[in-house]
């Protein structure tokens, strides 16, 4: 195997995007990606079953278009790297079983990667020539390094040590993810799906200062101290700031008054967006992290990387957010991630692993177990 | 002929096939347990292939069984076999996975002339197909695959999981009252359709129920 440039294929389904990426090294040569995201627009989220059928029909036909993307062959490919967790677990399935069979069928090795650590991945390939955003310091992860990841299905502020084995979670959230509470919002405000964008745009518009809407997890008990942290430090929760929305929603609906669709939008924005940078920002100054990298969908919220940005130079932490099609899932993202494990000279997973909806980010990569290579009955 | 046939509707089970072996079969396996797919399927495959000693430019065909089956479980089977299929460029057949245990009781020594194949649904109910039987002939499937609970099920003798499961409504015969679709019958059912210039399904799954997923109504006002 190829450990100084290797080419890897990525796969990534452990949501509503069916993605193929395949990166040399650290540069990228495709990243396709098939999305089911327009059949739950009808159901207000992503149902995990629609997903679930969706990745199967799209697999075939987008690993043919990122080959063909890539101009390789998958004679050329040295590894093959799939999402194996956490996610929804129908989905997993899918790409993990794909994957595998990838790897029975061409005999390349194989790695299971954790998807969070992916997300962190995407930091490290190459600038693209005239592509937006940057990620600083091309192939190299900065020292100190903290990664936020916002999604639909996630969101959790990380320490990197070491991209392909030292990973920790310094926080998350303890319900919903910050992008489920958006589409939650969306919905209660009648703004169609995907609730992220919408809200954005509407936000824009409202005064967020007419309506103060509960930041989770933020009074003493759960903050404790620097010196004696509490138990949710720099965790979140966006259950109940969902339902103070829809109470303020019946309220003015009690009164007969007009909803003010705006105002309330703009003020879900700025509680949801105050608490993750705040606690994402406390976690980074009291861990000593200078740099910080923006991952997952919600890294389109304008609100989002504004306050992010400004907080974080306040801070004296860099922040770094690769382009926007590399933040959402995708099977770049996985394949960057591969590509390092493969540098790194890590051993590949085998293919008796099983996908994991709650990997934690302490596993960068599943380890080959010892049966692997007599597991087969 | 050499094909490679996989069913994941209720069990993992894969088998090698070719109509020069001695009663099909090449090699096979299958798990006891319906949950661990994604762990087994692709290691047991390579095993198949190695102890064979043959690889996929061997292979004429592959097979796979479309259910109805479990979701998750059954499209482990049919991702692995759409892709084995794509890399190795040969063609993919599916066949109704109920008709594994059909084959399985036609050549079994009692068969009835008519009867119903049912493995379990969950949910309290099962998939189940009728089937009759003609000497010398493969069984013919008349009704199904259908979806629904085991009381509801025509009055006729029953093989399969899903008949043992409810044998206190069904007439489940206690031979076959834990047999699930095998790879192993699917494969040979598919070298005689084959064989007789038959077509076979595509590899299309056979859910029989929809995603479950509800269009939220208009939320309540407060008034
Ligand atoms: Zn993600």
């Amino acid at each position: 195997m190829n450990r100084s440039q290797p080419l890897v294929l990525g796969i990534e389904s452990s949501c509503d995007e069916t993605g193929v990426g395949i990166v040399r090294g650290t540069e990228l040569l495709t990243n396709t990606v098939s999305s089911s995201m327009d059949e739950h627009v009808r159901f207000g989220g992503v149902i995990p079953e629609i997903a679930s059928r969706a990745h199967l029909d799209a697999f075939v036909p987008t690993l043919e278009a990122a080959l063909a993307e890539a101009d390789v062959t998958l004679d050329e490919i040295d590894a093959i790297a799939v999402t194996s967790g956490p996610g929804l677990a129908g989905a997993l399935m899918v790409g993990v079983c794909a994957a595998k069979a990838l790897a029975v069928a061409t005999g390349k090795p194989l790695y299971a990667i954790n998807h969070l650590v992916a997300h962190v991945g995407v930091g490290l390939l190459d600038p693209r020539p005239g592509g937006a955003g940057e990620t600083g310091n091309g192939p190299a992860l900065p020292e100190n390094l903290g990664a936020l990841l916002v999604s639909g299905g996630h969101t959790e502020i990380l320490r990197i040590r070491s991209i392909t084995d030292d990973v920790e979670l310094l926080g998350s959230t303890i319900d919903d993810a910050a992008g489920e509470a958006y589409d939650k919002v969306a919905r209660i405000l009648g703004l169609g799906y995907p609730g992220g964008p919408a809200i954005d745009r509407l936000a824009r518009e409202g005064n967020a200062k007419a309506i103060r809407f509960p930041r989770g997890l933020t009074q003493p008990k759960y903050m404790g101290t620097a010196e004696e942290p509490g138990r949710h430090r720099y965790d979140w929760s966006f259950s109940g700031l969902k339902t103070a929305v829809a109470r303020c929603v019946e309220q003015f609906e009690a009164k007969g008054e007009a909803v003010p669709v705006a105002d309330i939008a703009a003020a879900f924005q700025e509680a949801v967006v105050d608490v993750i940078t705040s606690k994402a920002v406390l976690a980074c100054r009291e861990h000593g992290l200078t740099n910080v990298l923006l991952g997952g969908g919600v890294a389109a919220n304008s609100r989002l990387r504004q306050l992010t940005e400004q907080r974080c130079s306040a801070a004296g932490i860099r922040l770094h957010v690769p382009p926007l099609d590399l933040c959402t899932d995708n099977g770049a993202m996985v394949a960057a991630l591969g590509a390092q494990l493969v540098m790194a000279g890590i051993e590949p997973s085998g293919l008796a692993f099983a996908p994991d909806s709650s990997m934690p980010v302490t596993t960068v990569s599943a380890p080959a177990p010892e049966a692997a290579q007599t597991a087969a009955v | 002929m050499l094909i490679l046939a996989i069913d994941t509707s209720a069990v993992a089970s894969a088998a090698l096939m070719s109509d020069d072996a001695m009663e099909g079969v090449v090699g096979s396996f299958s798990t006891e347990d319906t949950r661990t797919h994604a762990e087994v399927l692709a290691p047991g495959i390579e095993n198949l292939l190695a102890e064979a000693g043959v690889t996929g430019a061997d292979i004429d065909a592959i097979v796979v069984g479309v259910g109805p089956g479990p979701f998750t479980g059954l499209r482990s089977g049919i991702a692995t076999a759409r892709t084995l299929a794509h890399v190795w460029n040969k063609p993919l057949h599916g066949l109704m996975s109920l008709d594994a245990v059909a084959l399985e009781v036609a050549e079994s020594t009692d068969a009835p002339a008519e009867f119903l194949v049912a493995t379990d649904a969950r949910r309290k109910e099962v998939y189940w197909a009728r089937y009759t039987l003609t000497a010398g002939q493969l069984p013919k499937l008349v009704d199904g695959p259908h979806v629904g609970f085991a009381a509801d099920l025509p009055d006729l003798p029953a093989y399969g999981a899903g008949a043992g499961l409810y044998s206190d409504v069904l007439r489940a015969d206690p031979d076959f009252s834990e047999e699930h679709p095998d790879a192993l019958y699917l494969g040979q059912f598919a070298l005689a359709k084959l064989a007789a210039g038959e077509t076979l399904l595509d590899s299309t799954p056979l859910y029989l129920r929809e995603s479950d997923a509800q269009v939220p109504g208009p939320r309540k006002r407060a008034l």
